[in-house]
């Protein structure tokens, strides 16, 4: 499965051979087994809701920005959430600047599919007031580097900003509880988004031989593979959305197999992405702590005046 | 709402596991290679295969086998409003992928080095099911034109609601909210191609209806080789054989 253009790097007769018969003997190149995951790590921004994703060489980050809009006709009461993805030709010389290719357009609807119409998050709790305003909730999603999987590691920046994401809170006042007050977030605490399940999307790549696949391909085995299937899963035994978008044909039993196997690896993900959002929020909910709290500890070994001034300064600081 | 009765009848009469009424006919677009329209029940969907033809974009050019390009639009009249924007957007670009790469695994690419074969696919009327629709209407098509195929290409699609997996959605099941899984397969490989599925369904039921889905898909691929037959005795009746 190659990209159409004229720029896009072509592999080598002999760099295709050696990983397709590698392969058949059941050894990737870089040294994982065939249901491996490569090294995953999720770091965050200083803004609340925004997420770079590290999976193997593949960096992808994701953010998340909020806007009261008016809602659609048809669903006064619900916020809406959007996916846009940017395709930057930093990440890979095949990749154009200006209009989003058919695969950045694939990623974003894999994506759009997994979170928005298996309801992983709650839009009904982004309406302020039915039928004039709701929050619209905007991801964008940055490809930095290709090296294989985008779409699992942009599902994953787009969760982990979803989580890590507070939008301000909002009351209602004026004379008839019409007008809607948004908060800073220095007058009160934002709110984070609720979300009801976490859908992990974990990808499979076929090959020319009927029992050859892998899980995470890298883009070396991206240039070389017949087929791919994208299964996006919860941890609750759901399946949120299946992505197979033609190339070779696989048995149903290989597909039933590949969700199974897919449920684990969902599960172990989960975990990670759970784990750190939680790190995440701790240390968060420390700076605030830091912010206000007293004492700043001074180092005992200074000159004599100079000390008592600073702790004096401290305290100044300490009682805003 | 109900969308299966207590009697067990869906919003149109049918059965849970009844497909819509299929109607094909073959070389409706006489300038083009090959075409085809295909209707299930409302949805009428129009093909046109142009090609092998040689490549109008040179840079895209590939060596060892033929470029398969595809166009996915919606007609402005498809729908009940009338739509703004047929082609362009996301929907329609992922359609057009799903659609090409679908049929590239079918057909025999390596034969026809250095060409193009273009596929136009066009939404007459729409009323679910459009993707398994438009990819029977190329099966079609492409057999029509001639061009070497591996198997037949063959979509369908089912859904889930009220606890029953249903066959074949029309527009007001599909829009239920609920699972709609649309599958392709390759029939006499027994090989699924094409597998998309959106909304929450649990893994075990999500294999009945995925394979209430091929079953769909085997009773088309019956019907499409009755209607290729048909049309080649005629062929043979005009020549005079």
């Amino acid at each position: 499965m190659e990209q159409r253009l004229a720029n896009t790097w072509r592999m080598t007769v002999n760099e295709k051979k050696f990983i397709e018969s590698a392969l058949l003997s059941g050894l990737r190149v870089d040294g994982r087994n065939v249901y491996d995951y490569r090294k995953l790590s999720i770091n965050f921004g200083k803004e609340d809701g925004s997420a770079e994703v590290h999976l193997g060489q593949t960096r992808v980050m994701g953010f998340v920005t909020s806007q009261l809009v008016q809602p659609y006709r048809d669903r006064p009461n619900e916020g809406s959430l959007s996916i846009f993805t940017e395709f930057s030709p930093m990440a890979d010389p095949s990749f154009e600047p200006g209009r989003p290719g058919e695969f950045a357009v694939e990623l974003g609807r894999v994506i759009d599919r997994g979170l928005r119409e298996s309801r992983a998050v709650d839009t009904e709790s982004l309406c302020i007031l039915a039928g004039k305003l709701v929050w619209a909730i905007r991801i964008d999603i940055h490809i930095l580097d290709n090296g294989g999987n985008l779409v699992d590691a942009a599902n994953v920046a787009a969760l982990a900003a979803l989580l890590t994401f507070r939008r301000p809170e909002c009351s209602l006042g004026g004379e008839n509880g019409q007008e809607v007050i948004v908060h800073p977030p220095e007058a009160r605490e934002p709110l984070p988004l609720i979300i009801h399940h976490l859908p992990i999307a974990v990808t499979f790549a076929f090959f020319s031989d009927e029992s050859t696949l892998v899980v995470d391909p890298t883009h070396q085995e991206e240039a070389v593979m017949a087929g791919r299937m994208t299964a996006t899963l919860n941890t609750n035994g759901d399946i949120c959305a299946i992505q197979k978008a033609g190339g070779e044909g696989v048995p149903q039993s290989v597909i039933m197999h590949c969700l199974r196997i897919a449920a684990t690896k969902a599960a172990d993900i989960t975990v990670k992405i759970r784990d750190t959002v939680e790190a995440y929020n701790t240390e968060r909910a420390l700076r605030k702590i830091k912010r206000h709290s007293a004492p700043v500890a001074l180092d005992v070994s200074g000159t004599g005046p100079n000390d008592w001034s600073c702790l004096w300064q401290s305290n100044i600081w300490t009682s805003y | 709402m109900e969308y299966v009765s207590p009697e067990g009848l869906r919003i149109d009469g049918r059965r849970p596991m009844e497909m819509r009424k299929l109607q094909a006919e073959i070389g409706v677009v006489a300038k083009a290679d090959g075409s085809a329209v295909f209707e299930m029940g409302n949805t009428k969907v129009i093909a046109a295969v142009y090609g092998p033809r040689e490549v109008q974009n040179r840079s895209q050019q590939l060596s060892d086998q033929a470029l398969v390009r595809c166009e996915y639009s919606m007609a402005n009249f498809s729908t009940g409003d009338r739509m703004r924007k047929p082609k362009g957007d996301r929907r329609s670009t992922e359609i057009s992928l799903v659609i090409r790469q679908t049929m590239e695994a079918c057909i025999l690419t390596q034969l026809m080095p250095r060409s193009q074969i273009d596929i136009y696919v066009q939404v007459l009327q729409a009323d679910g099911g459009t993707r398994s629709a438009c990819i029977n209407a190329a099966t079609l098509a492409l057999a029509d034109a001639g061009i070497p195929m591996r198997d037949f290409v063959t979509s369908c699609s089912a859904g889930y609601l009220n606890s029953t997996p249903l066959l074949d959605l029309n527009y007001v099941e599909d829009s239920a909210g609920g699972p709609d899984v649309t599958v392709g397969i390759l029939p006499k490989l027994d090989k699924v191609t094409l597998l998309q599925m959106d909304a929450k369904l649990p893994l075990d039921i999500f294999e009945n209806v995925m394979q209430l889905a091929v079953e769909g898909c085997k009773a088309i691929a019956d019907y499409i080789r009755e209607v290729l037959s048909e049309n080649t005795k005629q062929l043979e009746y005009r020549r005079g054989l």
